[in-house]
């Protein structure tokens, strides 16, 4: 090896460790304070328990907070699917007039018309709705929101799927509906695999949408909940919050590694998905 | 071609737009009416309780006007520009390449790990993610204190934007890393080789053979980036804008003013400056699709 080579490799492991570390450490936490019998907010070596868990039974807001989570998030999930695969198969399969110009304004629209921009009229939209505290409400705002990149992933899947499939069906005697229900769902399935995911991820991460159009505590989502658990006056409740951090996080870790192994990470026209 | 070989299922005009028709409605209802909405309410002195909450007024480009030379919007402005580029522009797309371009060449298992970590900072919530942040860096016994001996010190006070700019980097590098992972896979491996035979370093194989073929996904890389970096709201998890407005980006100022203050109107008119930049953004970002296809 030349001196150069050495140099090179021993810049590339200094990098490498460095970056190893700037995101391990803030991570770490989440590992090792929910079993510890006494979490500090530093890290240290467990000693070992599982009675913040218990803990976290008994409180009364995490577990309603987590069924909210999973109404959202699932609402949101059966609503942009369904409604997406209807549109973008439509739009896959039919010369709608103005479908290009349809697709790509619908997709501007949707990631300039964002949560945070757009707060102050969704709010002010819901409230004259009278739909601030309504969980349906809520998932009619996400299902709104994801829509747009959704249909647009989804038309990817479709367009990529040979006519033949449908035409055989039809010479077959299927109606169209039937055609889009046994011949092309289960054809574009990784596609709504996909969407499904990330909607799901998307709402059950979601702080800002929940936090501006629910203040019913017993119908606040995860996200909201864990905030106020730490941003409420006084001592932070740590067992608490360390054991209901990495339950909240759980599933979004598992649907990672579910679309990971069974699809691996993929691009769609730069979605965050 | 004609229509109907490309109708295969036969569902015709009229079915196919009652399919499209759902979507199409939630989408005007929850994405273009609010966006109409704000540019009516930015006109008018709405606000959440009192009498124009009853009777709003017609106040032409008063708020507009207001904010131009409300010093809190041109703080709140400033500190989302430093924002955007210290985290996106030059820590997402910074990190993010030096980790493309460096885990190409090591074993599996180290790129592996490095990748995991870097994606989980990614798809955790962001309430979670906060805490952690919260937690390492708090003044007492934060893991960041521990490790750097600077025991006492309180970096979300004492040092609130760059916090927020090194978290926020932390949170969003996985974008940029995976979008170069992917484009650096379709550089020919031989031009690389070609190059590093003829005696080129490091810097000068990126410039030559890298950049040339990587171009259009930087531009579309930073493009997203700055876009979601400008309309994210996790700082207020972090500071709420705090201490003193010292980390107020525009989405915590505009919750601020308008929904935690009160002033609809005044935040309305803050929002439609913030969709019409993002606008420009996305623009560009569509074009730039467009012309790829």
């Amino acid at each position: 090896m030349t001196p150069r080579t050495v140099l090179r490799r021993l810049a590339l492991t200094a990098f490498l460790s460095i970056a190893t570390a700037f995101w391990a450490l803030p991570l770490l936490w989440l590992v090792t304070a929910p079993f510890d019998r006494r979490p500090g907010l530093t890290v240290s070596w467990p000693d070992w328990t599982l009675e913040n868990f218990q803990r976290l039974a008994e409180n009364p807001y995490a577990f309603s907070s987590l069924k909210n989570s999973v109404i959202l998030a699932g609402g949101s999930m059966i609503g942009v699917t369904i409604l997406a695969a209807l549109a973008a198969y439509s739009l896959s399969r039919v010369r709608i007039p103005g479908r290009n110009a349809l697709l790509y304004g619908l997709l501007l629209l949707s990631s300039i018309v964002t949560g945070t921009a757009a707060m102050v009229p969704i709010f002010q939209l819901m409230f004259s709705l009278n739909l601030i505290d309504d969980r349906s409400g809520v998932i009619l705002v996400f299902i709104g929101g994801l829509l747009p990149a959704a249909i647009f992933i989804l038309k990817d899947f479709m367009d990529a799927t040979p006519k033949s499939y449908e035409e055989s069906a039809r010479v077959f005697g299927a109606s169209s509906m039937q055609v889009l229900r046994h011949v092309m769902l289960p054809i574009v399935r990784p596609g709504l695999a996909t969407i499904a995911v990330w909607t799901l991820v998307n709402v059950w991460s979601d702080f800002l949408i929940s936090y501006i159009l629910l203040r019913d505590p017993a119908k606040i989502p995860a996200g909201v909940v864990m905030y106020t658990f730490y941003s409420e006056g006084g001592q932070a409740n740590l067992p608490l919050i360390s054991a209901f951090s990495l339950v909240y996080a759980l599933p979004v870790v598992a649907l990672y590694l579910f679309v990971n192994r069974r699809y691996g990470f993929r691009f769609h026209g730069g979605i965050k998905s | 071609m004609s229509a109907a070989t490309i109708d295969a299922a036969g569902l015709g005009r009229r079915r196919a737009m009652l399919l499209v028709a759902p979507a199409l409605i939630l989408i005007t209802a929850f994405l273009v009416i609010p966006a109409l909405w704000t540019v009516y309410l930015g006109v008018t002195d709405y606000r959440l309780t009192g009498i124009q909450a009853a009777n709003p007024q017609f106040v032409g480009l008063d708020n507009y006007r207001a904010a131009l030379v409300d010093p809190a919007f041109r703080n709140a402005l400033w500190l989302t520009l430093v924002f955007v580029f210290g985290s996106a522009i030059v820590g997402q797309t910074g990190a993010g390449f030096a980790l493309a371009w460096t885990l190409r060449s090591v074993p599996k298992i180290v790129r592996t790990v490095v990748q995991t970590l870097v994606l989980l900072a990614w798809i955790l919530p962001s309430s979670i993610v906060a805490f952690l942040w919260v937690a390492y860096l708090s003044r007492d016994d934060g893991t960041l204190n521990a490790i750097l001996h600077t025991g006492g010190t309180d970096w979300l006070l004492a040092h609130p934007m760059l916090s927020i700019i090194v978290f926020n980097t932390w949170r969003g590098t996985a974008f940029s890393m995976l979008l170069f992972s992917a484009a650096l896979g379709a550089v020919p491996p031989s031009q690389l080789e070609a190059a590093r035979l003829s005696g080129a370093g490091t810097f000068a194989q990126l410039r030559d053979v890298v950049v040339p073929h990587i171009r259009g996904h930087v531009l579309t890389n930073t493009l997203l980036i700055s876009l979601w970096t400008f309309n994210d709201f996790s700082p207020y998890l972090l500071t709420a804008g705090g201490p003193n407005h010292a980390s107020e980006v525009l989405p915590v100022f505009i919750y601020n003013e308008a929904l935690y203050g009160g002033q609809l109107g005044y935040g309305s008119a803050i929002s439609f400056i913030m969709l019409f930049i993002n606008l420009v953004i996305a623009l560009f970002y569509v074009r730039l699709l467009r012309e790829r296809r």
